[in-house]
């Protein structure tokens, strides 16, 4: 048996060796919390605000965000919903397919699901690095998605930013461009820090629409657990009962 | 009126009529199973209880289903935010199919070591190896009905892989598709496949399988035949009644396995994007190829196969072969292995190296398969794919030089 670990071991080194990489704009840790409602309702507000004329969450109801974010049917009603919708309808924007190919060459997709596909750290990034470039249709471009088709529709919250560059030249005459960061050219209604906090926001509330059960689902699973926990202690001793009798 | 279970009353009048007590007492009561059964023993019973697992959850899955092309997607998101404990049965249903795969490939991998595919149980091997193909298909059209990115560009990749067969081919896959593309009506037959034809024949041979089991008897971790010494009454000397015996061990292995895949389930469903994979979770696109296409977890072994393979004389085909071949060949291992001793308790330090080879290589494998190419990892694999063949050359001229331990005549206990 120790043969086989060992020349288990050995053979598996290989693949050590392939575990390293990396790609693309270093990504920060979104630090979300799902637990918190007031950041929930915040991130709510913000994406019917800024994201909903273009982007809709086809998949989740009305009623159940007001139910999981801790809002009132009213308070939604009063204050989430602009198209009309009835509190039970599915989160829907009025914006039709084609007119929407034709606006931004692509159809803004739905966005119940981004947080599984692409993750809450994407999400948190490619909100906070629109930056300027005139080359673009929409004048922005993006450090996380580049060449994206959206415009820097959070603008006048963020403002706007440009990249800051450190330029070397090496002996030949060659000049390497390295990425430092962004630098506020024209400043928007938020802070930097508050812009932040409310991507936060906003990133943890697409979180929470791309999985509404994640909570409760953890809450019943740590009881189902322990119960499986226990229920093995009980049928070991079962065994062990029964087992006494093979010789 | 008595019968020949001596059974009376109403269980009597059924005894008369149909084997009742005649097939609880073949195959539990007094189905004699060695005694000396390990950790490896518990995972045949447990693939039972996933398949048993997929079965119900998909039936409660198929009420609010809808396979089409344009509804497909939205109806696996209505199953997991509208339909009371609909996520609780979807994610039982995806996360109980890797834990299939989980569970087959640990229960091969005990035939492996204690030579449970050896006369007289050559038939008991096949039919499982035609259970894990049949798993595969069953598994791979599943994966097209969320009718997300990899499931749609999956299935292209995989059917697409029909068209490299020479002169057949691009018919084949378009009679398979149903059209020229992966489309609605691919998607339609695929849930007619995986939720009727196949489960039926998966069942027609997970009965047979365990038919084949009962007629010859178990192996076990010595590869020692308990039928061989029996006592005055014709039991096996060895042997223990597999009711109540196994049946409460099987238990403690049952409530462990669930302890596992309820955490799984409950706090991590996706399992890092193995079980469910992100792009997943974007719905199809025939417009939009995914950067890199990577099939779920339990295929990796055999995809980095068929990519390790290069074209040669103008076709692809030999990556298909190779990945055909790869599974077809685990039907001969019974006749490929030729040493007299079954378990690797007593066999000879050549056949542990060998079998660990072929174990770290198909690991390695499905590591690879699972990441994009490079020239590097190609290489690799296809150092793999070449030691996992290697095991089933090498097998046969083993016994040449391999040195094996003696056989007990009863099997060790405690």
């Amino acid at each position: 048996m120790k043969k086989i670990i060992v020349a288990l071991a050995f053979l598996a080194l290989p693949t050590l060796a392939l575990a390293a990489g990396g790609e693309g704009y270093p990504l920060q840790v979104a630090p979300i919390d799902l637990h918190n409602k007031a950041s929930l309702q915040k991130g709510a507000r913000l994406f019917v605000n800024y994201c909903m004329g273009c982007h809709s969450l086809e998949h989740q109801r009305y009623n159940r965000m007001a139910r999981d974010i801790g809002l009132t049917d009213e308070q939604v009603k009063d204050n989430l919903i602009f198209t009309g919708a009835k509190i039970g309808d599915l989160m829907k924007n009025s914006m039709s397919k084609s007119d929407a190919k034709q606006w931004f060459g692509v159809v803004p997709p739905d966005l119940t699901l981004i947080a599984r596909s692409r993750g809450v750290d994407y999400l948190y990034n490619y909100l906070q690095t629109f930056y300027l470039d005139p080359t673009r249709p929409f004048g922005v471009n993006n450090a996380v998605f580049p060449n994206a088709g959206m415009p820097h529709v959070l603008w006048e919250l963020q403002g706007w930013q440009k990249p800051v560059y450190e330029v070397r030249k090496d002996k030949a005459g060659h000049e390497t461009k390295t990425f430092k960061g962004f630098e506020i050219v024209q400043p928007g209604s938020m802070s930097p820090p508050e812009f932040k906090e409310a991507m936060v926001d906003l990133v943890n509330f697409m979180a929470y629409v791309s999985e509404p059960i994640q909570l409760k689902r953890q809450s019943i699973g740590i009881w189902v657990v322990l119960f499986l926990f226990l229920a093995s202690i009980v049928f070991y001793l079962l065994k062990k009962e029964y087992w006494k009798d093979v010789h | 009126m008595a019968n020949t279970q001596g059974t009376t009353g109403l269980l009597g009048w059924i005894d008369e009529r149909f084997p009742l007590t005649k097939s609880i007492r073949e195959h539990l009561t007094e189905y004699y199973a060695p005694k000396n059964f390990n950790f490896w023993y518990f995972f045949g019973s447990l693939a039972l209880l996933v398949l048993v697992n997929q079965i119900l959850t998909g039936i409660w899955l198929t009420m609010n289903y809808k396979p089409s092309a344009a509804d497909a997607f939205a109806s696996v998101e209505y199953i997991m935010r509208d339909v009371e404990w609909g996520w609780l049965i979807r994610y039982m249903h995806s996360t109980g199919a890797s834990a299939f795969f989980v569970m087959v490939y640990l229960h091969m991998y005990r035939a492996l070591i204690y030579g449970s595919y050896k006369k007289p149980r050559e038939l008991i091997w096949i039919f499982g190896v035609v259970i894990f193909l049949c798993l595969m298909a069953e598994a791979f059209m599943g994966y097209l009905l969320p009718w997300g990115q990899m499931s749609y560009w999956g299935a292209q990749v995989i059917i697409n892989l029909f068209s490299a067969i020479p002169v057949i081919g691009p018919d084949l896959s378009i009679w398979i598709r149903g059209d020229y593309v992966v489309s609605d009506a691919t998607l339609n037959r695929f849930f007619s496949l995986h939720v009727i034809a196949l489960p039926l024949v998966l069942l027609g041979l997970v009965v047979a399988h365990i038919l084949a089991l009962h007629e010859v008897g178990s192996n076990n971790p010595d590869g020692v035949e308990i039928k061989k010494l029996k006592n005055d009454k014709g039991i096996p000397l060895d042997g223990i009644p597999f009711h109540p015996y196994y049946t409460v061990k099987d238990l403690v292995g049952v409530m462990v396995f669930l302890l596992f895949f309820c955490v799984i389930i409950f706090f991590a469903p996706e399992m890092g994007g193995y079980f469910l994979e992100h792009p997943n979770f974007d719905p199809a696109d025939p417009l939009k190829t995914p950067p890199h296409i990577a099939p779920v977890w339990y295929f990796t072994p055999f995809y980095a196969m068929l990519r390790a393979v290069p074209s040669f004389a103008g076709t692809q085909v030999w990556g298909v072969l190779v990945m055909g071949a790869a599974i077809v060949i685990l039907f001969f291992l019974p006749w490929l292995d030729r040493s007299p001793v079954k378990s690797i308790r007593y066999r000879g330090f050549s056949f542990k190296l060998s079998l660990a080879v072929f174990v770290v290589s198909f690991l390695v494998l499905g590591y690879l398969g699972a990441l994009p190419t490079t020239p590097g990892r190609t290489q690799l694999a296809q150092i793999c794919t070449i030691l996992y063949f290697g095991f089933f050359f090498v097998l046969p001229i083993l016994p040449a030089f391999e040195k094996t331990k003696p056989v007990p005549e009863r099997v060790t206990w405690k």
